[in-house]
């Protein structure tokens, strides 16, 4: 077999393992649109303000630092202490379910019954204020994450299928993103046993299938709202983790939630397996294009193909490979 | 007591038509005209109290061009209910194609430059228009984020669009009108300001008119159910691509006066990236969905906000420049949610009920 059928293969398997990545921000967006048809912008930004709090914790770093040394003169840096990485990501955790109460309290509870598109414009406007807030907690220059998951590629694998072709040194695949995928198999595993196999988890299906009705027979829209948004934080925790893990804390994260829209769109806005299948066929086109089309146009696609992927497809399929039907009436 | 109509009788049709039927808002009009028009371009001409680049390029020329800007995303978003994230790319489809037309037909008056940029624009925009028919709503909003990253990687990548130079840059020649020079390094502060001051008055005019007239309503009617608006007789297809063409051909305008008039040269991915889009949707939302004023006003808060902060932070209490500009998101951010909470409609609903109450005043019921 030629060394080009086998660099098609890596080039498959690492754009499944990018798609994978995608569809841990799209999951979050998943989660709370089905729960409160809220089309939540900020997932992006959560995922970051999840990443920069947690390494925030770890290395000990005293919050709004440079806006107290600015406004008292001081000095403060870092209060001197390590936290061991698990008890920074419980605390972490704790961050986000905070966080969640309180867009539930400040924000959705003064939105209710509004039309989408303006729920829609106010999660725009709560990611501009979480970039700027988290910008000022924790300072804005790239902080190395460091949880303690194997990087770099693949020795063992590398070595195990080099010289399977002519001119073949062996599959190049980055240990993150094979944690990346575990974890994601994992995660996803966990919210559909949740969600259908607990009472709170039946509650939630309950509130997306219909909230007046759900409402009537005694639940509690806000505690789902309160629920769903914590569990979209520790999602975004997740894929905090595992891009900055990758690329380091940096703004550009929050941008990874523009990728994920088109994830939704191919896979439907409520549907979870959706969200990894969709991230999947995203990974794997972009990076397929990149790799046959790209040279000859400029490269850089990725940049764009997953949007006009995406737009194709839905001028056939307008809901989606796994969204519910959309049904209109006058 | 004293804005009111009672008494402002209409004794022809052209009279009960005009664009300020009610006597104090056409005297209001004819003041703010007569500031703009004359006493601002006076002002900057003799420099008065010094900085007249200063105000021009920071808060003027910013002003008129996001206000030219947002009128178009208005009608796209506000009237036609269609949303938007792509605006940033039609920016910079109208900037690219003033640059072509100027390199290409040196003689050509920047005023049809301007104008067949707008037309250009607004070509791209039905074409990127077309998907609306199928999907709606947020499926919409992401697609149009295809055009936008799709037209920056364009320009970004094919030399074509900036005529093979080096840096990847374009930047604007010099054009005159009547003699005055608008473009380039050397064109007086009031005399870019009024090319912009003019078309900004023509094209509100133009879009306040399109909006209250049959193609304004039909927008309207497929943006408050569309599917009932087709059983009425509203074509969709034609209602939907106009829409996306004006609203293009005044973003497009936007565009090419922002790189040609007000900034000079431009990097694509920088001027036009996707940030741009949502300051635009911000200048809307605060403005007021729906709302020719409320668009002209948006774009006033959202381009003086920043400058007043940072003249406050930077200025005033000594801090540092990205400390005022992290703390430039957070007001951003919590204003926007502040204003969706209190007034969904944005400051043009404000105005709206303080004219109510205004006719009623000093003696309510």
């Amino acid at each position: 077999m030629p060394a080009t059928f086998f660099y098609t293969i890596e080039v498959i398997a690492n754009g499944l393992m990018t798609g994978v990545m995608y569809s841990l921000v799209a999951l979050g967006f998943v989660l709370i649109f089905k729960a409160s048809g809220v089309f939540n912008y900020a997932q992006g930004v959560m995922a970051l303000f999840a990443a920069l709090t947690l390494v925030g914790i770890q290395t000990g770093q005293v919050p709004f630092a440079h806006l107290i040394n600015t406004i008292f003169g001081t000095h403060y840096d870092k209060f001197g202490w390590q936290v061991p990485t698990l008890v920074a990501i419980l605390l972490a955790l704790g961050v986000m379910i905070l966080f969640a109460y309180l867009v539930e309290r400040l924000i959705l509870k003064h939105l209710v019954n509004q039309d989408p598109i303006i729920l829609f414009m106010a999660t725009i406007g709560l990611a501009y204020f979480m970039e700027g807030f988290g910008d000022l907690m924790w300072g804005s220059d790239i902080k190395k994450l460091d949880v303690g998951l194997p990087q770099g590629g693949n020795l063992w694998l590398e070595g195990a299928t080099a010289g399977w072709a002519e001119g073949f040194y062996g599959f190049y695949l980055d240990n993150l993103d094979m944690w990346a995928t575990a974890i994601a198999v994992v995660l996803v595993a966990s919210l559909m046993f949740f969600s259908n196999y607990t009472k709170t988890g039946r509650a939630l299906r309950a509130v997306a299938d219909d909230n007046q009705a759900a409402l009537s027979v005694g639940i509690s829209l806000r505690t789902i709202w309160v629920i769903v948004w914590s569990l979209a934080g520790f999602v975004a925790l997740v894929a905090g983790i595992m891009w900055g893990a990758k690329s380091g804390v940096q703004f550009s994260l929050s941008l990874i939630a523009l990728k994920a829209l088109p994830v939704l769109m191919l896979g439907g806005f409520t549907s979870i397996p959706g969200a990894i299948v969709g991230g999947m066929i995203i990974g794997v086109g972009e990076k397929l294009f990149e790799f046959s089309v790209g040279p000859y146009i400029g490269g850089a696609t990725e940049n764009w193909f997953a949007y006009v992927l995406a737009l194709l497809f839905l001028v056939f399929r307008p809901q989606g490979l796994f969204g519910e039907k959309i049904i209109e009436r006058v | 007591m004293f804005y009111r109509e009672a008494g402002d009788y209409k004794k022809t049709y052209a009279e009960d038509t005009q664009t300020f039927p009610i006597k104090l808002d056409r005297m209001g009009y004819y003041a703010i005209l007569a500031i703009a028009l004359i006493v601002i371009p006076v002002m900057l001409a003799n420099d008065v109290g010094g900085g007249a680049n200063y105000w021009a390029n920071a808060i003027l020329l910013p002003f008129l061009i996001w206000a030219i800007a947002s009128i178009g995303l208005n009608v796209l978003v506000g009237y036609c209910g269609q949303l938007s994230l792509g605006s940033g790319g039609f920016m910079a489809v109208g900037a690219y194609a003033s640059y072509k037309l100027m390199t290409s037909f040196p003689d050509l008056n920047i005023v049809f430059v301007v104008i067949l940029s707008g037309i250009v624009t607004a070509l791209v925009g039905i074409m990127f228009g077309l998907p609306s028919l199928r999907i709606k709503g947020f499926y919409l909003a992401v697609a149009t984020l295809a055009a936008q990253f799709f037209l920056v990687w364009m320009f970004n990548k094919v030399p074509w669009f900036y005529n093979y130079s080096a840096s990847g840059q374009i930047s604007s020649p010099t054009r005159t009108i009547f003699g005055f020079e608008v473009t380039g390094a050397t064109a007086t502060p009031e005399a870019r300001y009024l090319f912009c001051l003019a078309l900004l008055i023509a094209l509100a005019w133009v879009a306040h008119n399109l909006t209250r007239g049959r193609i304004g309503r039909s927008w309207m009617a497929i943006r408050d159910m569309d599917i009932a608006a087709e059983i009425i007789g509203v074509a969709p297809l034609r209602t939907k691509l106009s829409a996306f063409g004006v609203s293009s051909f005044f973003v497009g305008i936007a565009g090419a006066l922002f790189f040609s008039v007000y900034l000079g040269a431009v990097e694509v991915g920088e001027a036009f990236g996707i940030q741009k889009s949502f300051l635009l949707l911000f200048m809307i939302i605060i403005g007021g969905l729906g709302s020719i004023f409320g668009s002209i006003i948006g774009a006033a808060f959202m381009v003086l906000m920043p400058v007043l902060l940072k003249n406050i932070m930077v200025g005033q209490l000594g801090w540092a420049t990205d400390i005022a500009a992290h703390f430039e998101f957070v007001i951003v951010g919590a204003l926007i949610i502040i204003f969706l909470i209190l007034e969904p409609h944005g400051i043009a609903q404000l105005w709206r009920l303080l004219k109510e109450k205004l006719r009623l005043w000093p003696f309510p019921h």
